[in-house]
């Protein structure tokens, strides 16, 4: 293949007092934003989702079901286009948004979604955590004299949260991976300015390859991040802990 | 407030277009899957080998795939596999390659998906087993064939069978290259009409009733059929 590779393609000047290197580095510091706000509002979101499949009340354990089953059996795209074209048409302030600036918007649209999306998941892996754990835990926990609510914060959850970092570390990836999709609703995210190189600089490889390398370091950053946690939190006595 | 709906967009003939999407997207669906899973299953053993640069191979390649977003990997892959092809077989640059391009995406990105799954479930069969093929003469290739991964897949197929549904949704994601699969189309409808809402909406429905059903007979058949 007779493919001119320019790497200095990276140095030449995009826009003003800007390189192509910068709209690199907004794009990735856009996608750590975007996965680490939708991280925030999965955990919360799914802790609680989490939990409301376990209680003993079958109206929250089936908000729970309907809430994970809604999420994960739509698509992330579709899911994304409901959450930028449709609410804002839906809804009562709907038009209060219409207005923000169109980043603002897609930014806003991208988060909401990719937080209520991965919560779904982490509510599995939490009820899972909650639901490996021996049924003595709980039953000791309220012959203590804890109330529900009590036993769940302080010996449930924390016990759980312990033992599902090696699952919650995939999703942590994952979320970083499906904020790509955020690309199609015009986020500049990192493969949305990926692609955007591509056009300017007619240089697909050099851009592709530096868009994924930057995938990669996002990757393994989060890797080290949560192997570092599990080491903090391993609970002693369980396989896996030293 | 006072969004006012109109379902008009959905009428025979558009619903006529969005069944020929859907029919692409369930080609990209079942080529991916039946790819994915040869591919996927020569990839576990690959990695199960003692062969050291098999075992490399095998695990950079999952590792790469796995760390790449589905899109970057299909923006990839429609910059990349027509250049191949029309090298190959001296196709003309106007040829539209980009359903080829899919189906290649999706084959060898959910190949790397289902090598997990499958290696997870090779290492789920007890050693016995393969100790036991060897005592009764089998070679290697004969125990893993008549063994090993008949009892291994049994135990798989529901996993298989959710990463199927996974795959299909992801099928939309193809959007990024503007070939007209069924999301493509209903959006492409309601951009047209101006219907975008509706069609959103009809998209997530149909999306929904088709993956939550087929959730459902994963799980009956889990009940049923698994060891």
């Amino acid at each position: 293949m007779n493919y001119h590779w320019n790497w200095h393609v990276f140095f030449q000047s995009a826009a003003k007092n800007q390189t192509y290197l910068d709209w690199l580095i907004s794009g990735a510091l856009t996608t750590l934003a975007l996965g680490l706000l939708a991280w925030a509002i999965a955990l919360v979101l799914g802790a609680i989702l989490g939990v409301m499949r376990t209680v003993p009340n079958r109206g929250l354990r089936a908000i729970g079901a309907t809430y994970v089953e809604l999420f994960r059996n739509i698509p992330l795209l579709v899911q994304l286009f409901i959450w930028y074209f449709v609410l804002p048409e839906l809804l009562p302030f709907g038009d209060a948004i219409k207005q923000m600036n169109p980043f603002a918007q897609q930014f806003l649209a991208a988060v909401l979604c990719l937080g209520t999306f991965t919560a779904a998941r982490v509510c599995e892996q939490v009820r899972s955590g909650i639901i490996s754990l021996p049924r003595g835990q709980k039953n000791a926990g309220l012959a203590l004299g804890l109330t529900l609510r009590q036993t769940y914060g302080h010996v449930l959850l924390p016990m759980a949260f312990r033992i599902i970092v090696p699952p919650l570390t995939s999703e942590f990836l994952n979320v970083f991976k499906n904020s790509a999709v955020a690309s199609t609703i015009g986020l500049l995210e990192l493969a949305a300015q990926g692609r955007q190189l591509v056009d300017y600089t007619a240089q697909p490889y050099e851009s592709f390859i530096a868009v994924t390398l930057l995938y990669v370091v996002i990757n393994l950053a989060v890797m080290a991040v949560m192997r570092w946690i599990e080491q903090r939190t391993r609970v002693p006595g369980y396989i896996g802990s030293k | 407030m006072g969004y006012s709906f109109d379902f008009s967009s959905i009428n025979p003939a558009n619903l006529k277009v969005l069944g020929d999407g859907m029919l692409l997207s369930l080609e990209i669906t079942a080529t991916a899957v039946v790819v994915g899973i040869i591919w996927g299953t020569l990839l576990a053993m690959m990695r199960l080998s003692s062969i050291k640069p098999l075992q490399w191979f095998a695990a950079g390649y999952v590792n790469v795939f796995r760390s790449i977003p589905l899109v970057m990997v299909l923006l990839w892959f429609f910059l990349i596999v027509p250049q191949f092809l029309q090298k190959i077989f001296n196709l003309s640059p106007a040829d539209d390659l980009r359903v080829a391009s899919a189906l290649v995406a999706f084959s060898l990105f959910e190949a790397a998906y289902y090598s997990e799954i499958i290696r997870a479930g090779i290492q789920s069969v007890p050693k016995g087993q393969i100790a036991a093929a060897q005592a009764l003469g089998m070679s290697y290739g004969q125990s893993m064939r008549l063994v090993i991964l008949p009892q291994a897949f049994r135990n798989m197929v529901p996993l298989l069978l959710t990463q199927g549904i996974v795959l299909f949704q992801d099928t939309s994601l193809v959007y990024v290259s503007a070939l007209a699969e069924f999301f493509g189309e209903a959006y492409g409808i309601g951009e047209r009409d101006g219907r975008i809402v509706e069609m959103m909406l009809f998209a997530g429905a149909v999306y929904f009733v088709i993956c939550f059903g087929a959730s459902l007979l994963v799980r009956y058949y889990q009940k049923k059929v698994v060891l």
